[in-house]
């Protein structure tokens, strides 16, 4: 790790970027005549393409900010996750706010401050940047969930986001200032550096616990939860798909370079916490989903389900445990933008419908529609030769590494038992008689669905890009971190 | 040999019929006949193919043949590896011998959605094909498990009144037990550092896990084999298949239980398996006498053969465990003849049901007097069923009992009564359908076999006499790696201090 100077903007370049695009774009909607969204929101597509291009380029493990960010290959595979998850879902929100005619250029600036949040997020290798960043994400979130402010359901949505997330950042921040008091610093690395030299005093491990339950809370893992059915269902579409994919990459990275760096000491004790959330998280995902008829609230329940899978890599708490886990991620990313692609899709008549009857003989009047959501709802359940069977064999392959044999035992129980409710849907899309066709798709919308309805089919001939970027983002990881 | 890679081909070739079809264009009508043909096409290519296999099946040895391995996951040490040996080879034909037949069956029978249909066909023989050459453990899971997904399309789209149940059942109960089976694989490859098969065979493993590791494998093929008391999806999903799909689920997938007895918990855990002999014996003898019994009672006839088919199963397991020459032999020349007459009795249930679309047996009576051809047909398979000498049924059953009994006289006893509840209720379908009076009007206007009809059973037909009469054929490639397969389990259990059963 090298550190030219202490505040190296340069392997900030990205983030810097992104600040300063948000508010020159908030300035050029402002002044410019005429509806400016379109113009906005593509503008903000290439912001994060470039930004995505200057995180892949960028010279590695660099801190910046006196060591208050990093920035290493753990980092990087975060940031490129949630930039992609971000382009897609704002591409997609664009077609579908405009349809729903309410379209207005700032959905796209609070899209790209929340991206922001989580940018730093991931490199946050302090207990303050770790809390701006995900403020700066939360804030952001809880404005995009009440966008269709004139709706019930979406103020409602955002507020009961705001109110449970304040409780939550409220918790965290509550546990970082034990942390502090009982080590006296802000840094990851002084705080491991403190944990290394033996018995780590009570006080850390209430601030840890404390930070592990706001923590769980902005994953949206059990017990800590029950905003997210609410949220998804009542937030508009788009921004359902953008909860469900980038802030959960974000928050869950944080999570792993939270733990496994300066409290990779007390694994031992967090351990125990993890394990527990990520099996209710698969117990709930699992079971709670199966009476779900909107299919918002199923991808909610879902996503529940799907974060405790991925926490199995974390619970692991070692190099291969963080390789299962972020693959699990790329893969959850594509087959869940899939998914919404399909999900934005649903209008009828103009309208946006989100019930799950409302997919009804769709394999007859979308065929590759239906076709494409089959292979996600198959691939989510795990089923091989799919993606989504290799993110669950990459995190069962390291918790039973490490002899945990309960956990996997249990996690594929609760697979067993979702893929019941993902089979339903393909139940409703292929053995029920049609209803009322939907509108045709656009076309970036549809693109989007075939690109990654590709990947999830395709990804077992040429797994090893995906692999191997894993693996070093994981390795990284562990160097910092040990 | 050739340099040809001839096993990827064959299992890949259906996968590339099948991406044509999903291209097809046009009118419906224009798209279902194309569909069809294509289809069809595809998997008797895919047969002639596959007789390859068996021209060039070197029988003389137990290594594997035609054998092919590319790196896949390097860094995991999981490769693409195919290959067969004596054991795999004629599952292998079974498979793509029967896909052409059943394409031609739902010929007529399927007339909406023909092209899916047909995709969900051909997906489902590469599936099948590349899971018996398959000799890399997550190579076999992931064919053993895709096999799900067409299947349950087939059930769930073109199934009959209680599909979606049928579907979701056969589904689930199948996914439950591979999952844990998934993490058997998952242990077994980290003690072993690889996954290839060969290796594993090879492996040591402990006693304590290997008990843990059987059962976990176990609860996998016991799904699908399947065995009491796990069998309850079996009639469900049969009875609401479409005929094909009856005819590929009792002729192919159920005997990818005992094929991977056979690949995975014999070899690699002899330990666990002697252990647990006495189990599989128990349950497979409550399996014959009980699901027979159960049979003798059905109104419905797929439900009839579903059952009967749990219990020519249990023979199978029984003869699989037994592990002498002549009872393992037996069980894969059961499994064979099983997948070929049960087929061959699902089509001929499904001729009458395109006639009079219905399964109720009372409904019938007399049929005899107007489907003469088909009656003739009909008691050939049933007699094969039963186990008549001079058909495949009876080389089997022979086999087994001959060879269990040396082991197990009780059981080889028990067995055997199985034997006779099967003639009471094979016999009396067989009076009720075909001969009685003819005295409904909707049967007295029943058609006899079509031409299409004949030339789909009667490939069955000689199949069923071939194997009945001159079982060698058959018998005489397996030998040696039933053999290798019984030496190396023997050798094991010495090696483990335990006394090999065949030596009490």
């Amino acid at each position: 790790m090298t550190m030219t100077s202490a505040l190296n903007l340069s392997a900030f370049l990205p983030e810097l970027l992104l600040a300063v695009a948000a508010m020159a774009l908030l300035m050029f909607g402002v002044f410019s005549k005429g509806d400016s969204t379109r113009t906005v929101g593509w503008l903000t597509v290439a912001t994060f393409v470039v930004a995505a291009v200057l995180v892949v380029t960028g010279e590695p493990d660099q801190t910046a900010f006196n060591g208050a960010l990093i920035f290493d290959s753990f980092a990087v595979f975060s940031k490129v996750l949630i930039l992609a998850g971000a382009v897609f879902t704002l591409i997609m929100a664009l077609q579908w706010l405009e349809a729903e005619k309410l379209g207005r250029f700032e959905y796209s600036i609070v899209i790209m401050l929340a991206t922001l949040g989580m940018l730093m997020m991931v490199s946050a290798n302090d207990l303050m940047s770790l809390y701006v960043g995900l403020e700066l994400q939360s804030l952001s979130a809880y404005v995009i969930a009440a966008y269709n402010r004139d709706n019930l359901r979406s103020t409602e949505a955002g507020l009961k986001y705001f109110v449970l997330g304040s409780v939550a950042s409220g918790l965290l921040l509550f546990g970082m200032s034990f942390v502090y008091g009982f080590s006296g610093t802000t840094s990851f690395a002084g705080i491991a550096e403190l944990l290394s030299h033996g018995h780590a005093p009570t006080g850390m491990l209430v601030g840890l616990v404390f930070m592990l339950a706001g923590l769980s809370f902005k994953v949206s893992a059990a017990p800590f939860h029950m905003w997210t059915p609410d949220v998804y269902e009542g937030a508009p579409t788009p921004v359902t798909g953008f909860f469900a994919i980038a802030p959960k990459v974000a928050a869950l990275a944080l999570m792993a370079r939270v733990l496994l760096g300066p409290f990779a000491e007390m694994a031992d004790q967090w351990q125990q916490v993890v394990w527990l959330v990520a099996v209710l998280s698969m117990f709930i995902g699992s079971f709670a989903a199966i009476t779900q008829t909107n299919i918002k609230r199923l991808m909610a329940y879902s996503s529940i389900g799907h974060v405790g899978y991925a926490l199995i890599g974390l619970t692991v708490a070692d190099q291969e445990g963080v390789r299962g886990m972020l693959i699990y991620l790329a893969i959850y990313l594509f087959m869940n933008v899939g998914t919404f692609a399909v999900i934005l899709s649903m209008r009828q008549k103009g309208r946006a419908t989100e019930n799950i009857s409302d997919l009804a003989g769709l394999s007859k009047t979308h065929p590759m529609m239906a076709l494409w959501l089959a292979v996600f709802m198959f691939s989510m359940a795990g089923i091989p030769p799919l993606a989504g069977f290799f993110g669950k064999l990459y995190v069962f392959l390291a918790a039973i590494q490490a002899e945990m044999y309960a956990l996997a035992v249990i996690g594929v129980l609760t697979s067993v038992v979702s893929a019941f409710y993902y089979l339903r849907i393909i139940k409703v899309m292929y053995f029920d008689e049609a209803l009322e066709p939907f509108d045709r798709p656009s076309r970036a919308t549809s693109a989007i669905l075939g690109l990654c309805g590709l990947f999830v089919t395709l990804f077992i001939l040429y797994p090893s890009p995906i692999l191997g970027a894993a693996e070093a983002a994981a390795a990284s990881l562990f160097a910092v971190g040990g | 040999m050739s340099d040809l890679p001839l096993l990827t081909i064959i299992t890949f070739l259906p996968l590339v019929g099948a991406g044509f079809i999903l291209f097809v264009r046009g009118q419906e009508a224009q798209v279902a006949a194309n569909a069809r043909n294509v289809a069809l096409l595809t998997s008797l290519a895919t047969f002639i193919l596959s007789l390859f296999l068996w021209v060039g099946f070197d029988p003389t040895t137990a290594d594997y043949q035609f054998v092919e391995k590319a790196e896949w996951l390097p860094a995991f040490n999981i490769s693409y590896s195919m290959g067969i040996d004596g054991i795999s080879l004629f599952f292998v034909l079974l498979s793509t011998f029967l896909t052409p037949i059943c394409i031609l069956s739902s010929w007529e029978a399927v007339t909406k959605r023909v092209k899916e249909y047909m995709i969900a066909f051909l997906v489902l023989e590469t599936m099948m094909v590349g899971m018996f050459c398959a000799l890399d453990a997550f190579l076999f899971y992931i064919f053993f498990e895709a096999v799900l997904i067409p299947m349950f399309i087939i059930i769930g789209v073109w199934g009959g009144a209680r599909r979606v149940y049928a579907a979701f059942k056969f589904f689930l109960y199948t996914l439950l037990g591979s999952v844990l089976m998934l993490l058997a694989f998952l242990t077994m490859y980290f003690h072993a550092g690889t996954s290839d098969i060969a290796t594993l065979m090879t492996t040591d493993f402990a006693y304590g896990m290997q008990i843990w590791l059987w059962l976990a494998i176990f609860a996998s093929f016991a799904v699908k084999v399947p065995m009491w008391p796990v069998h309850t999806w079996l009639p469900d999903a049969h009875v609401e298949a479409p005929t094909a799909g009856s005819v590929i689920l009792a002729g192919v997938l159920l005997k990818m239980g005992g094929y991977g007895f056979l690949r995975f918990s014999v070899p690699m855990l002899p330990e666990a398996t002697e252990l647990f002999t006495p189990l599989v014996y128990t349950l497979s003898v409550v399996a014959i006498i009980y699901t027979s019994m159960v049979a003798l009672v059905q109104q419905d006839m797929k439900k009839m053969i579903a059952y009967s088919s749990v219990a020519h199963m249990g023979m199978v397991t029984i003869g699989i465990f037994a592990m002498t020459q002549q009872a393992v032999e037996g069980a894969i020349f059961q499994m064979l003849s099983h997948g070929i007459v049960s087929g061959a009795l699902f089509l001929c249930v499904g001729v009458v049901y395109d006639r009079l679309h219905t399964r109720d047996i009372e409904r019938y009576g007399g049929v005899a007097n107007v489907m003469p051809r088909y009656a003739l047909v009909f008691m050939v398979f049933m007699m094969a069923s039963v186990g008549l000498p001079g058909t495949a049924g009876f080389v089997g059953e022979f086999l087994i009992i001959v060879g269990v009994f040396q082991v197990n006289t009780w059981v080889a006893l028990l067995a055997a009564t199985g034997l006779i509840l099967g003639a009471m209720y094979m016999l009396w379908l067989y009076r009720k359908i075909i001969f009685g009076k003819l005295e409904r009007e909707d049967v007295k206007a029943m058609l006899d076999l079509s031409k299409r009809e004949i030339a789909i059973v009667a490939p069955l037909v000689v199949m069923v006499l071939w194997m009945g009469i001159y079982p060698s054929s058959f018998l005489d490639p397996m030998a040696v790696s039933v053999e290798n397969l019984i030496t190396k389990y023997q050798t094991a259990l010495q090696a483990a201090g335990s006394l090999p059963l065949a030596a009490r």
